[in-house]
């Protein structure tokens, strides 16, 4: 469903330029939940944000659903982008409006009239299980909540891929269970395919189907629950796939 | 005594007409020419959406010039601007123009400021689900910005007040001007302190509403 194509992306700095994704070939799955796991730097977030063009490739090409996004004119991405949804780890709700106008305004962009917005708005606080805070504002809100009105935010438009930067780095424990188990009911009821982006081991084991790893602006392992059983106990040695497939798998291959 | 101080009460009444006058006319520029302006200096500025260097540098420039200027030389400076836009250089609507001038410079400062609080995220957000530029605007950043924005329009709008007193010059009148005329110059104490007593009520009021409008707004 999407696919990257020796996509890369420097940036300018001080002493000279900074290759923050380098060459990054990458299938994502139709109905997968394909997590990029790295460390801090990798251009991991660099990398999500290519796919939705918010950040521009410097090379490669982006397709999605068959259609080559990187050459659509800017009203036509604007109209693509409104069928990707986007979570982000601080939410990034509109402080000053209500949970059900945060919900209402991607509707409004796509120019949904007001009485089906007034539905579609419902059904997706429902369906992040917030219908009875739809008058209040973000700020009376608790962080996991928070999060919720934004995954019903990007569910609005019915998109068929969800992008997360790393959705639960600012949420304890408990909070990230809950946030996982939405993401999951998302991908297992409404089909859509989840791009997740995250730097802890817990939620790709938890949550993914699918694994890239991503170091120094490349992609250099990738692997699915195909290759075996992730390992449910935490493991902190070894590299990103002897963590999450364990070592003996390693061996054999 | 006291009635010394009121003895010019229909002058005072006309001179308050003429301050409303040129402080509404110059918050409405403030409104209309600054917010743009200010929402344009934002957007231009180094490591924003449209970073643009010599644009930035350019607004950048002419809003400083016009903040620097002492008032009274921009008042007389103008004058032939002021006669090109309203055919006269003399009177309360003509007072309008310099004092428009600075409203525009000043409050398109304030605006910038006001949304370079918005945290990054708020324009990633945005821009994710698709808005054009005028959504990000209408439906995101002056949301977010709005009681800031208010607030700035607040103090300018007391800055415009304080601007406003010295447009005796070119025959604006207002209250500052009658203070002058009528007190200062007649040796009438009672009725320079009445007028003064007024300019600090105006600007009470203004004040107080500004800061409970922007309390409103504000649900951060
Ligand atoms: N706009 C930019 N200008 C300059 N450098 C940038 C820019 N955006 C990202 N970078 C750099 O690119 C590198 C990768 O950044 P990115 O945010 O993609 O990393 P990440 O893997 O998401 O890290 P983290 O886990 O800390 O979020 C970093 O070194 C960062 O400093
Ligand atoms: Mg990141």
């Amino acid at each position: 469903m999407l696919s990257l194509s020796r996509i890369s992306k420097s940036f300018e700095v001080k002493d000279g330029v900074y290759q923050a994704v380098d060459s990054v070939t990458l299938e994502v799955e139709k109905g997968s939940i394909h997590g990029i796991i790295g460390a801090s730097g990798a251009g991991k977030s660099t990398l999500l944000r290519l796919i939705n063009l918010l950040e521009r490739p410097d090379e490669g090409s982006v397709i999605l659903n068959g259609r080559e996004m990187t050459v659509l004119p800017e009203k036509l991405l604007r109209q693509e982008r409104q069928k990707i949804g986007m979570i982000f780890q601080q939410f990034n709700l509109v402080a000053n409006v209500s949970v059900s106008r945060n919900v209402s305004i991607p509707l409004e962009l796509a120019g949904v009239p007001k009485r089906e917005r007034t539905e579609r708005v419902e059904e997706c606080l429902r369906f992040v299980g917030l219908a009875d805070k739809a008058g209040q504002y973000p700020a009376q809100l608790s962080g996991g909540q928070r999060q919720r009105v934004a995954i019903a935010r990007a569910l609005a438009n019915h998109p068929g891929l969800l992008l997360c930067d790393e959705p639960t780095s600012s949420l304890d424990p408990a909070t990230t269970t809950e946030i996982l188990g939405v993401l999951k009911h998302i991908n297992e009821k409404l089909g859509v395919t989840i791009v997740i982006v995250t730097h802890e081991m817990d939620v790709v084991k938890r949550l993914c189907s699918h694994v890239s790893v991503m170091e120094d602006g490349r992609i250099v392992d990738t692997f699915s629950r195909a290759d075996g059983e992730f390992l449910p106990a935490a493991s902190s040695s070894g590299s990103y796939r002897e963590q999450i497939l364990g070592k003996a798998r390693e061996d054999y291959a | 005594m006291l009635e010394n101080a009121f003895k010019y009460q229909e002058q005072m009444w006309q001179s308050i007409g003429e301050t409303f006058v040129m402080v509404g006319i110059s918050v409405g520029a403030a409104v209309l020419l600054g917010l743009p302006l200010g929402t344009l200096l934002y957007f231009c500025r180094k490591g924003q959406l449209y970073e643009n260097k010599k644009l930035s540098l350019v607004l950048n420039t002419l809003v400083n010039i016009v903040r620097s200027f002492p008032f009274l030389l921009l008042v007389v400076a103008m004058i032939p601007v002021t006669r090109l836009i309203v055919g006269t250089a003399i009177g309360t609507i003509a007072a309008t123009v310099p004092l428009s001038i600075v409203a525009i410079a000043y409050y398109s400062r304030l605006v910038e400021q006001a949304l370079l609080e918005i945290p990054r995220g708020t324009t990633e957000a945005a821009l994710s689900m698709g808005a054009s530029r005028l959504g990000l605007i209408f439906k995101f950043l002056y949301v977010e910005a709005r009681s800031g924005l208010v607030l700035g329009l607040t103090t300018s709008t007391i800055s415009f007040i304080s601007f406003s007193t010295v447009m005796g010059v070119v025959g604006g009148g207002g209250v500052g001007d009658f203070a002058i005329r009528y007190g200062y110059q007649r040796y009438e104490t009672e009725v320079m302190a009445y007028a003064i007593v007024v300019m600090i009520v105006l600007v009470q009021i203004v004040q107080f509403s500004g800061s409970t409008i922007a309390r409103l707004l504000d649900k951060k």
